[in-house]
């Protein structure tokens, strides 16, 4: 018996035999994939042979960057930029937290209730902000308003997929002593749940915020306020200066929020 | 005499008010406020939109599905798939080499400092401005929507390159270069092996997020299912733009899967 297992080298191999039949599959599909797609786009060279010229005119009429327009209109968009990301963040997890209660199988016993809230998640995450804020501007008018509430139905998802995860990974020792004690529903949420869930609840809602800001600071561009508002008023205008300008402050807005949640983040833990 | 130290002792709440969350709340809360007068959000508004929105949602019911617009469709949907799979093989080309330059266990700190420079200048801008300035650089079309999504991908990419690097063991670099490899060699066989699978996880999710931008970058003029969409809004077919909002909706569902299962595969 041994005697004939040892007989010849034995092949040692880091995967099976179907791992790798699968693996080379999909390295074979991902090859067709990418064939197909470069030999079927549709690339317009005339368009390639001035990219250079083009690139270097582009950045030539950005400088010098006009900074006087930044005390009349960009200051202004900046500030509705922030207040935009923000309040679309606060209106996100209001709605998030209703639906991941639905969603949390800890909370909602229902199967087709948790169906319900996880196609409410994945439908508000599926379309782009920029998407929603198309529909707002064509139902609200351009303006805030249509910005705020495209960033708060699109950050729905994000948000509620992570608190329904948190929520259901609470300890029941808690929500038992409070259920023994005869607390009431809404007690046991708010002293049972509320304080296990509160750090990660804090935690999404500052990320979340941070992505939202870079987000709203592009609605604009669809009519959705804030400093888009300005880049697009500035580049119909073909006033490459003030663009540059606009450009320049959302790098700035977006590297000072990346470094406040960074900060936040490290004082929370 | 001990009756009356018991009742002198300050009664002990089960639950004492948590004063500096009552204040949290209550700013936030008087922000709001302030915030929504200030851009101008008013209840009226919310009205009057909300009457616009049922005669916009019934313009919208049922979704066209005309032939000719099904195959603008199926031209716009491809056009952006093309777009996605493009960006992400190139951005996953990328992004090794200017990961493994930023991670700051392998290379030399100038090199490392530059390429992290470089990898958040890519990240901070929204792939919708840097659309822009290449539609304006190499015109409309696919490239300038494709380039503008290679850039969001080596931002992406890059970066949780750097930091699987960073985070792997250097026992088995050091073990290699022991052997007297060469810096290639030291790469393909004591750093990929490591990273792999994690990189692998990270261009999974980019692909998916490349399909979902690919159908925004056609907004500002890069091509693909955006363009149509865009057209079909300032054309007011609602009804068409309904038909394309599901059709982005169900591709990228199925890119989450697709993704998912590539994940699994390569665990």
């Amino acid at each position: 018996m041994t005697a004939t297992s040892v007989t010849g080298p034995r092949q040692w191999h880091r995967f099976s035999l179907t791992e790798r039949i699968m693996r080379s599959a999909f390295y074979l599909m991902a090859l067709i994939a990418i064939v197909w797609s470069l030999r079927s786009i549709e690339i317009i060279p005339e368009f390639l042979y001035d990219a250079p010229q083009q690139t270097v005119d582009l950045f030539a009429r950005m400088w010098p960057i006009d900074w006087a327009w930044y005390p009349k209109v960009v200051h202004a968009a900046l500030l509705e930029t922030l207040h935009i990301a923000t309040l679309g963040t606060v209106l996100a997890v209001l709605i998030a937290s209703l639906v991941a209660l639905l969603v949390a199988r800890n909370i909602t016993r229902s199967a087709v209730l948790n169906g319900i809230g996880r196609f409410i998640l994945v439908a508000t995450r599926s379309v782009h902000a920029v998407v929603w804020a198309l529909f707002f501007v064509a139902v609200f008018g351009p303006g805030a308003l249509a910005g705020t509430l495209a960033i708060a139905v699109h950050s729905i998802g994000f948000t509620g997929k992570f608190l329904s995860e948190a929520i259901e990974e609470v300890k029941s020792g808690p929500i038992e002593a409070l259920t023994a004690a005869g607390a009431p529903p809404l007690a046991i949420l708010l002293k049972g749940y509320w304080p296990q869930v509160k750090p990660a609840f804090l935690a999404i809602a500052m990320f979340r915020w941070d992505i939202n800001v870079r987000e709203s600071a592009v609605l604009g561009l669809v009519g959705g306020g804030g400093l888009g508002m300005a880049l697009d008023t500035a580049m119909s205008n073909l006033y490459w200066d003030q663009a540059g300008l606009v450009l320049f402050v959302i790098f700035v807005i977006v590297i000072a929020v990346e470094i406040v949640t960074a900060w936040i983040r490290g004082r929370m833990i | 005499m001990s009756d009356t130290s018991l009742s002198a002792r300050p009664q002990r709440l089960a639950f004492p008010p948590n004063w500096p969350a009552r204040i949290g709340f209550t700013a936030l809360a008087l922000y709001v406020l302030y915030a929504s007068t200030v851009v101008d959000i008013t209840w009226a508004r919310f009205l009057t939109g909300l009457e616009q929105g049922s005669r916009f949602l019934s313009r919208m019911f049922p979704p066209n599905t005309a032939a000719d617009k099904l195959a603008l469709l199926h031209s716009g949907m491809s056009e952006s798939l093309q777009i996605a799979i493009i960006a992400t093989a190139v951005g996953v080309l990328l992004s090794l080499p200017l990961g493994l330059a930023a991670a700051r266990n392998l290379a030399p700190a100038p090199l490392a400092w530059a390429s992290r420079g470089l990898i958040v200048a890519f990240r901070t801008f929204h792939p919708v401005i840097v659309a822009i300035l290449f539609v304006k650089a190499v015109g409309f079309g696919a490239l300038a929507g494709m380039l503008a999504l290679v850039v969001a991908s080596l931002g992406f990419l890059s970066k949780l390159i750097a930091e699987a690097v960073e985070e792997m063991s250097m026992k088995q670099v050091e073990a290699v270069r022991a052997t007297g490899a060469s810096f290639l060699a030291v790469v393909i066989m004591a750093v990929l092996p490591q990273v792999m699978a994690r990189f692998i996880g990270f261009s999974a999710y980019q692909l998916d997020s490349n399909l979902r931008n690919s159908a925004l970058v056609g907004l500002v003029g890069g091509g693909g299912i955006g363009a149509t969409l865009f057209t079909a809004f300032q054309r007011f077919d609602y009804d068409f733009v309904l038909t394309i909002v599901l059709a982005i909706i169900g591709i990228v569902m199925v890119g989450e899967i697709v993704s998912g299962f590539m994940r699994r595969l390569f665990q």
